[in-house]
């Protein structure tokens, strides 16, 4: 898992990044646990995972501000493990985004090029064409606490893309934002990414940020790479019970195999409810042994159980409407399962007279297919 | 309702000892400035009518401040001292913030307890102290190689060190709280977009620090300038002006021009002190 | 190499640091101390010994004389706080925004106005020919001229105002910090303005209260011009002594050891005001 490589066309073009075998331990604590992966050139690729998974770690070490206890770092197959991180053509885009305050929009994006010797000449057209790029042709005279907050984090940006690097580093810059500017900006950066064509890597804990974004996500889990593709290989076919849990809604269960066959299993969960799953390809697991039951609630088709069959699915659990959680097109059922348990499924709620209401008898369904299950 | 107007009336109360408490403030400060326009040889009352002769007349009896010779050399050496006081308090604090902000090394607490305690020393004590071992190494020296080394009797030099002494506690103490408050991910950004590291001092670092820099210049200047304690010990022939002034009062008996000096010296280091307040707020460093 | 110029740096640092606090406080205050356990036995020839503390034990005036500057300074701290904390807290908590900001400014502007002009102030008002007697005679109310200077209750005024600011000014920042919320949330839980004051303000601002009293009384302990200017030669403070010692008598050995006195006791005093309120010199001077 840790050696992950992409099943991708751009496998065969040159990589902008290659992390091999990385370590960091800083005394006994191991922060970064062999991690390997490959950036092709011009992608959008993202590191998932929990505070404290060790991902920023990870990209200060691209950066140069730490140096790996063992493993190699490339830029463009050249190793920069001896290189500091002022000569390394690798920019950043910090959390807080670290705009120098002592200086206005055009110094603080002309301050890579002065530093490197660029000519004032020089130095004008590039900063006034990558204001243009970044769609703030009008701000080089303003000061850094005049500007907004998605302008702040586009000159957060402008300031390195002007230094034309190998690849952007991102370290979660939508943290600060709110969540209306955070919506808006992840389709901006999306799109500046297509624009500079450079390769982005972004770093954050919020899965949808790295979901909506991303040609190639990896998520990160305690130092270590759990899984790396695209965001819907992760949704879809979550390698490990982390993945499953961590990307998307579940309702999470914790049982045993009862019995397998050929096509499936036959589960059951420690509180008594029996469903079956697909053997997907590679899965080593078998009868006995203990698991751990992952079902997206959008994959659980609730019907009131007065209302005819459908074909619903290989799964079939009956219930009674506990509460209904309202939330415009993402509404929810939670519904109290014939063990006692409460099971979440997605509803269309349109105001009519079908709604679920609580306390209506449903009848749970879903396909063998939508039930994961991982060795525990 | 009762309690509204009981509240009304603790209000009141309170704002005129505000008042009572600022007329006591400024009481002999006005006292000291204003007889220097009294147009009388004596800094007493009945008022005689307004005059500048206090600072501008050349001629006795009334000579003005700025053509009293002994007076304007006093506060030429104040000025003098007063600025390498406060450039060495700044530099050396500045090393200060770096070292107790930046560095990691055994018994940092013990040590920053040390950069304190200078400012809660007597300044009698440390102007002693120090002209007993300046005194004891030129005395060695003498005794030893029979060479005089002037620059270790007391004179500028050693005032200047005994202010010093104190006042870098200050300068130390205004920096380490404003680089306290610098974010480093500016220093690494500044590195990651191709600066070296003494760029990154220069173009952020330090800028970031100068207000309160400059703020602890000023402040270290104004102590040094109305220091009397640690410097009465310490001076010799060359006095700075609160020794003359001391020297002026006590021996000759006190004429409107020290209420010429007193006016000159409070304006100046009140609107000193407001610099310093002002650069500290600048809000752009926010 | 990365840690080599990591360690480099630290040195480069440490210099000043330890020249400054080597040559200029440890070193001077050793020889201080060294310098006090000398006597004179005949001139020029000196022996090791304890003779002028003994001096100092017996003979009462000396040692009347630091217990009295002693016992001064903890009152005229003891008064500057009683006077400056409603100043303070005013400033901070009560006066509107823009008033506040003013007020503190009126506050910073004098704070370092010299000694000697203030007492030089006082010394025009209160001496008798003086503007407050020449005033009180103009208005009837006495008809001989009165001297005010001169006598013990105007050496403390004339203390606790070249003192003040330093009390108030940290009190100001320490409350400053003060969540307005905690105040209204202690008399929303039933506290009176007394208790309130008690519980929540007075713990709340400790730091600022120890700092501003530290920094007072050592101030005042340490004071020369004041005493002397207002309470005339007989004020009988002990920097005076210290003074006439050192270049009146030139009996440095007898000087050192009354500055090693006076450094031990207002060390002393400052060390048990720390005991008794639980607080620390780092987190208290440290900080205004």
């Amino acid at each position: 898992m840790n050696t992950a490589t992409l099943t991708d066309s751009a496998l065969e073009t040159a990589y902008d990044l290659e992390c091999s075998n990385i370590h960091k331990s800083f005394g006994s604590v191991r922060a970064v646990d062999d991690v390997s992966f490959t950036i092709p050139k011009g992608s959008f690729f993202s590191i998932l995972g929990p505070s404290g998974c060790g991902k920023t770690t990870l990209m200060r070490m691209i950066a140069g501000f730490e140096d790996p206890t063992s493993g190699d770092i490339q830029i463009k197959g050249k190793s920069v493990l001896n290189t500091p991180p002022n000569k390394r053509n690798v920019k950043m885009v910090f959390q807080h985004l670290a705009l120098f305050p002592m200086m206005n929009v055009y110094e603080n994006i002309a301050y890579g090029l002065r530093c490197v010797g660029t000519d004032k000449a020089e130095i004008d057209r590039k900063v006034k064409d990558v204001l243009d790029r970044i769609a703030l042709p009008d701000v080089a005279n303003r000061e850094i606490h005049q500007l907004s907050g998605g302008q702040k984090q586009r000159i957060a940006i402008a300031r390195c893309m002007v230094m034309d690097p190998d690849v952007l580093l991102l370290d979660e810059p939508l943290g600060a934002l709110d969540l209306k500017l955070r919506e808006a900006m992840k389709i901006e950066l999306k799109l500046l990414q297509h624009q500079f064509n450079t390769t982005f890597i972004y770093i954050t804990h919020d899965q949808s940020e790295a979901l909506v974004m991303s040609d190639h996500v990896a998520i990160m889990n305690e130092g270590r790479f759990e899984q790396i593709g695209r965001p819907e290989d992760l949704y879809h076919n979550p390698q490990t019970s982390f993945v499953a849990g961590f990307v998307g809604d579940s309702n999470r269960w914790a049982g045993r195999v009862v019995a397998e066959d050929a096509s499936g299993f036959r589960l059951e969960t420690d509180a008594g409810l029996v469903m079956t799953s697909v053997r997907a390809v590679g899965q080593r697991i078998s009868a006995g042994q203990n698991v751990s039951i992952f079902v997206r609630p959008e994959f659980i088709k609730a019907r009131k159980t007065s209302t005819p069959s459908a074909d619903g699915g290989e799964n079939s659990l009956q219930g009674r409407v506990d509460s209904v959680l309202f939330n415009g097109a993402n509404s929810r059922v939670l519904v109290r399962g014939p063990v006692g348990e409460l099971i979440e499924a997605d509803v269309v709620v349109t105001g009519g007279a079908d709604d679920l209401r609580a306390g209506d008898d449903v009848t749970l369904e879903w396909s063998a297919a939508q039930t994961m299950c991982f060795a525990a | 309702m009762a309690s509204s107007t009981k509240n009304q009336a603790f209000l009141f109360g309170y704002r005129a000892y505000m008042a009572a408490f600022f007329i006591f403030l400024a009481a002999p400060l006005v006292a000291a400035g204003s007889f220097a326009f009294n147009d009388s040889l004596f800094p007493a009352l009945p008022w005689q009518g307004f005059t500048l002769d206090w600072f501008f007349n050349d001629s006795e009896p009334k000579l003005g401040m700025f053509h009293d010779r002994r007076l304007l050399r006093g506060l030429y050496y104040s000025g003098i001292i007063g600025v390498m006081v406060s450039l060495l308090a700044v530099f050396v604090g500045t090393t200060n913030a770096f070292l107790f902000v930046r560095g990691n090394f055994p018994a940092k607490n013990f040590f920053y307890i040390l950069m304190i305690l200078p400012l809660v020393i007597p300044g009698v004590i440390l102007g002693i102290s120090i002209l007993v071992m300046a005194s004891n190494i030129a005395n060695g020296v003498e005794d030893r190689f029979n060479l005089e080394l002037e620059f270790l009797r007391p004179g500028i030099l050693l005032v200047v060190f005994g202010q010093f002494s104190f006042v870098t506690t200050i300068t130390s103490l205004v920096i380490t709280a404003r680089l306290k408050k610098f974010d480093t991910s500016l220093e690494e950004a500044a590195l990651n977009l191709g600066a070296s590291r003494a760029q990154v001092l220069r173009t952020v670092t330090l800028p970031f620090l100068r207000p309160a820099m400059i703020a602890a210049g000023i402040v270290a200047f104004l102590v040094s300038f109305e220091n009397f304690n640690t410097t009465l010990f310490l001076v010799g022939s060359e006095s700075p002006l609160t020794i003359t002034m001391y020297d002026r009062m006590a021996k000759v008996g006190s004429t409107p021009v020290l209420n010429a000096v007193s006016f000159f010296l409070i304006v100046g280091s009140g609107l000193l002190a407001l610099i310093s307040v002002v650069i500290q707020r600048d809000p752009k460093s926010e | 190499m990365q840690s080599d110029i990591k360690r480099l740096s630290l040195i480069l640092l440490f210099a000043p640091f330890a020249l400054w606090i080597a040559l200029l406080i440890i070193l001077p205050h050793m020889g201080m101390v060294v310098l006090s356990l000398r006597e004179k036995v005949a001139p020029r020839v000196y022996e090791f010994g304890f003779g002028n503390y003994i001096d100092f034990i017996n003979e009462p005036i000396y040692w009347n004389t630091l217990l009295r500057t002693g016992s001064m300074s903890i009152l005229v701290t003891f008064l500057a706080l009683l006077i400056g904390f409603p100043i303070a807290y005013y400033i901070a908590k009560i006066a509107g925004k823009r008033s506040r900001g003013a007020l503190f400014l009126l506050c910073l502007i004098p704070l370092w106005v010299s000694d000697l002009i203030r007492a030089f102030g006082w010394i025009l008002l209160l001496r008798e020919t003086g503007v407050i007697s020449t005033f009180l005679i103009r208005i009837g109310l006495i008809d001989q001229p009165i001297e005010f200077l001169y006598n013990d209750i105007t050496v403390v005024i004339g203390l606790v105002y070249t003192v003040i600011l330093f009390m108030i000014v940290p009190l100001v920042s320490t409350l400053d910090g003060m969540d307005n919320a905690m105040i209204e949330a202690g008399y929303n839980l039933g506290g009176n303005g007394f208790t309130v004051l008690r519980r929540i303000i007075v713990p709340y601002a400790m730091p600022g209260i120890v700092s501003g009293c530290i920094v007072v009384f050592m101030m005042t302990a340490g004071s020369y011009l004041t005493p002397i200017l207002l309470g005339g030669k007989n004020s009988s403070w002990f920097t005076e002594q210290i003074y006439d010692q050192f270049i009146t008598r030139f009996n440095w050995e007898s000087g050192a050891a009354f500055g090693f006195l006076l450094l031990a006791f207002t060390s002393v005093v400052v060390w048990i005001g720390l005991r008794l309120t639980g607080q620390t010199l780092a987190n208290t001077v440290a900080k205004s």
